[in-house]
């Protein structure tokens, strides 16, 4: 059985995709930064579903520990899906370089660090997948969450040359653009409940999308449209607009 | 976030502000910075029982720590809803010991309310098949059991969420050798008919009646017996046998969006029930069912609820012992009479329990649906004063507007309760809207 590797496993979206992947029989290994808080779902995941689960210790941060935390793994990986982020304090970041660097840090360069790993490995094998959740805040930046938007931007534009490059190397790289889910990260938001996914429908859509190989996701998937609206809006307007 | 809340029968609806947690670390974390928590599983009791300034979303927090195949033990997180259990379980040839009439319930929920079901004169309540237990106090996480930290593990199941949260929960399944039951329904004339018909089938396993609330003079009271047992593997077809343990597949309906109280009128009250006879024409149907439609026969419509419209419903559920038939004859009058009720009347008949502060006791159970009306809670009170009259009690899972008294004189145990609750939860950091309108006394935290 195929195995995936979850990077941030203890999310609500990533249990979501957890589940999904070891329902369809996939060996799950689960990687986030303290692992001890893993282990029931890692008992979860093996009663449900009859899979084989690991928990292992991963933080986004720690670039250097990458290579190493990656080779270590009992088995090397058939699916790689980076779900974990940092929406951080917007506010907070703009005056404090310590806030805005850990929003950067984890949802840009800690993505980069550990993706450019699982890439060597999956190219020099001429296979696997990869999968980002970046998110549509990076569509365009907005005076809200400007420092978290421009770290997920640099992660989009980093997953399509991923896949521009490793297409060759017959390894799929899919990005994943989700718009509201309703998750610990979102729990102080009032979000619209129409707009809202919950972390199963988004797991849903990323399972059967990359079994399509789709490139780029939008999930739910009218967030295409929402967004297409919003870059659409002229710079001189939207500036005007307190989004 | 900050939303309207309300749980099953829409009333009341509140404005809560709900958190949610996945790891215990987390809810230790909320219960540490927040007061006024109550615990809120899957929203299935009736009233307010789960709503208070702070409610806490026990959903995320679902996830199974441990099975026995081989004797036929569960250990599970306690935001896990019993479909999911059952998921689990059923194909491995174990069943939920005790179930409640919707599998869209937690395990806390199940606990909290010590839940009953069908086999209640058999095998008794949910708390009959703990075998121990985690919670979150007000002193911290203790570890309970029916011989470990008794009191709290009693004031805990059927304590509504006043102990603390309870995290985790390690209890018995039941021995199933097939998916399937073999179902008996019976039509009774009257209420003396399905009585004695109660009487007569107590050695099933599972046993409650549908009865006709708006029926006077000689059908007073006709109803349908359903009992039932789980089927063995020569008891179904062929089809059936070759995955005896594996469900057939079926949709499921939605109500979509609140439906206008008329039409669950009168007559359409009247109407179902005729419908509902004229499809077992025959005094005595038997038949071998999936389990779904035997226990949850309800939950096919999802959202059935919306069906009340936008005001909302309470139910009404109360308990009278095994003495006062003339007392039960004399509620269901009261409520024919003023045939505000619904179509959905339940009767079960309950074997013996004398626990602190669950709601079974030897006797007959009723409930029936009231949409809120003007006027509705006036004739409720009314009720409420026949039920305590016979020595009988409410199901505070159903309540939404006892007045305290009721409670206090109701429930034997009631000022123990009180007594184990302020040692645990001092202050009251946990606490209810329901528990505040019956005023209970937290004590104090110091
Ligand atoms: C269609 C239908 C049929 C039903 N049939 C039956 C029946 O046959 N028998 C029966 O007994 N009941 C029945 N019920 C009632 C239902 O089983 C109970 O109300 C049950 O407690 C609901 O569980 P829940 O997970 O939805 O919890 P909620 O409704 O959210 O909460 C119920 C109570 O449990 C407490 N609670 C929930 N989780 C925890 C936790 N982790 N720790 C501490 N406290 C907690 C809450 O504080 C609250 O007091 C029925 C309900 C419906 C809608
Ligand atoms: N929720 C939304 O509306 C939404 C919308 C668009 C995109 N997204 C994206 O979807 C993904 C999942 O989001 P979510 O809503 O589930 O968020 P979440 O609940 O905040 O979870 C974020 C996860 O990231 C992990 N994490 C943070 N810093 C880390 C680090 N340095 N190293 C390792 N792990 C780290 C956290 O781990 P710990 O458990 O250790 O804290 C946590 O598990 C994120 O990439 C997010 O940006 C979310």
């Amino acid at each position: 059985m195929p195995t995936v590797l979850i990077l941030g496993a203890g999310s609500d979206m990533a249990v979501a995709i957890a589940r999904k992947y070891a329902s369809a029989g996939y060996s799950i290994q689960l990687a986030a930064r303290n692992p001890a808080q893993l282990h029931a779902l890692e008992r979860d995941l093996k009663i449900r579903h009859q899979v084989t689960a690991t928990s292992h210790a991963f933080d986004a941060l720690h670039f250097d520990s990458h290579p190493s935390f990656y080779q270590s793994l009992p088995v090397q990986p058939d699916v790689v899906i980076s779900v974990f982020g940092y929406l951080g304090d917007q506010e907070k970041g703009q005056s404090d370089w310590q806030e805005a660097s850990r929003i950067l840090h984890t949802n840009y360069t800690g993505a980069v660090s550990i993706l450019n790993v699982a890439a060597e490995a999956m190219a020099a094998r001429n296979s696997g997948t990869i999968i980002g959740i970046s998110s549509v805040a990076g569509d365009r930046g907005r005076m809200s969450n400007y420092l978290y938007g421009s770290a997920k931007a640099g992660f989009t534009a980093y997953l399509s040359g991923l896949r521009n490059r490793l297409f060759h190397a017959g390894v799929h790289v899919m990005t994943v653009q989700p718009g509201f889910v309703d998750t610990q990260m979102t729990q102080h938001l009032t979000l619209p409940p129409l707009l809202t996914a919950k972390p199963a429908e988004v797991a849903n859509d990323i399972f059967k999308a990359a079994g399509k190989k789709k490139n780029v996701l939008y999930t739910k998937w009218f967030w295409r449209y929402i967004m297409l609206i919003i870059t659409s809006v002229p710079e001189f307007m939207f500036k005007k607009l307190k989004l | 976030m900050r939303k309207q809340l309300s749980n099953w029968g829409n009333y009341p609806a509140l404005d809560c502000e709900e958190a949610a947690f996945s790891v215990e670390e987390q809810l230790q974390q909320y219960v540490d910075t927040h007061e006024h928590i109550i615990a809120r599983g899957n929203g299935r009791c009736y009233g307010d029982a789960s709503l208070s300034e702070h409610s806490i979303s026990t959903l995320r927090y679902d996830k199974v720590l441990a099975f026995d195949e081989a004797e036929g033990v569960f250990e599970c997180q306690s935001g896990i809803t019993l479909d999911q259990v059952l998921d689990i379980t059923v194909p491995k040839g174990w069943f939920l010991p005790v179930t409640p009439g919707t599998k869209f319930i937690t395990i806390g929920g199940a606990v909290a309310s010590d839940v009953h079901g069908k086999n209640h004169h058999a095998e008794g309540s949910f708390s009959n098949h703990i075998i121990s237990m985690r919670v979150l106090t007000g002193k911290g996480l203790l570890t309970c059991s029916p011989s470990q930290e008794t009191d709290l593990f009693w004031a805990t199941c059927g304590g509504m969420g006043l102990t603390g949260v309870i995290s985790t929960v390690k209890f018995r399944l039941k021995k199933i050798e097939t998916a399937y039951i073999k179902q008996k329904q019976i039509k009774a004339k009257n209420l003396d008919e399905i009585i004695r018909l109660f009487d007569e089938h107590k050695h099933y396993t599972y046993s409650m009646a549908w009865i006709d609330c708006l029926q006077k003079g000689d059908s007073f009271g006709r109803s349908i017996l359903i009992v039932g047992e789980h089927a063995k593997p020569y008891e179904l077809n062929e089809k059936q046998r070759a995955a005896p343990l594996k469900l057939p597949m079926k949709g499921k309906l939605t109500v979509p969006f609140n439906l206008p109280g008329f039409v669950l009128n009168n007559f359409t009250v009247k109407t179902f029930n005729a419908l509902y006879y004229a499809k077992n024409y025959k005094r005595v149907i038997e038949n071998v069912v999936p389990y779904e439609p035997f226990f949850y026969p309800l939950d096919a419509i999802h959202h059935w609820n919306r069906g009340y419209g936008k005001d909302g419903f309470v139910q009404y559920q109360f308990v009278l012992p095994l003495a006062q038939k003339d007392g039960l004859t004399a509620i269901l009058r009261r409520i024919g009479e003023k045939g505000w009720g619904s179509f959905l009347a339940v009767l079960k008949v309950f074997g013996h329990q004398d626990d602190l502060i669950s709601f079974p006791m030897e006797g007959y159970t009723l409930a029936l649906d009231f949409p809120v009306r003007k006027g509705l809670f006036a004739f409720l009170d009314e009720l409420d004063a026949l039920v305590l009259e016979y020595g009988g009690r409410l199901y505070l899972s159903k309540d939404a507007r006892m007045q305290q008294e009721v409670f206090w004189n109701s429930y034997p145990n009631a000022r123990k309760f009180e007594s184990i609750v302020q040692a645990y939860n001092p202050g009251g950091k946990f606490r209810s809207v329901q528990s505040d309108r019956l005023h209970f006394d937290y004590g104090s935290n110091s």
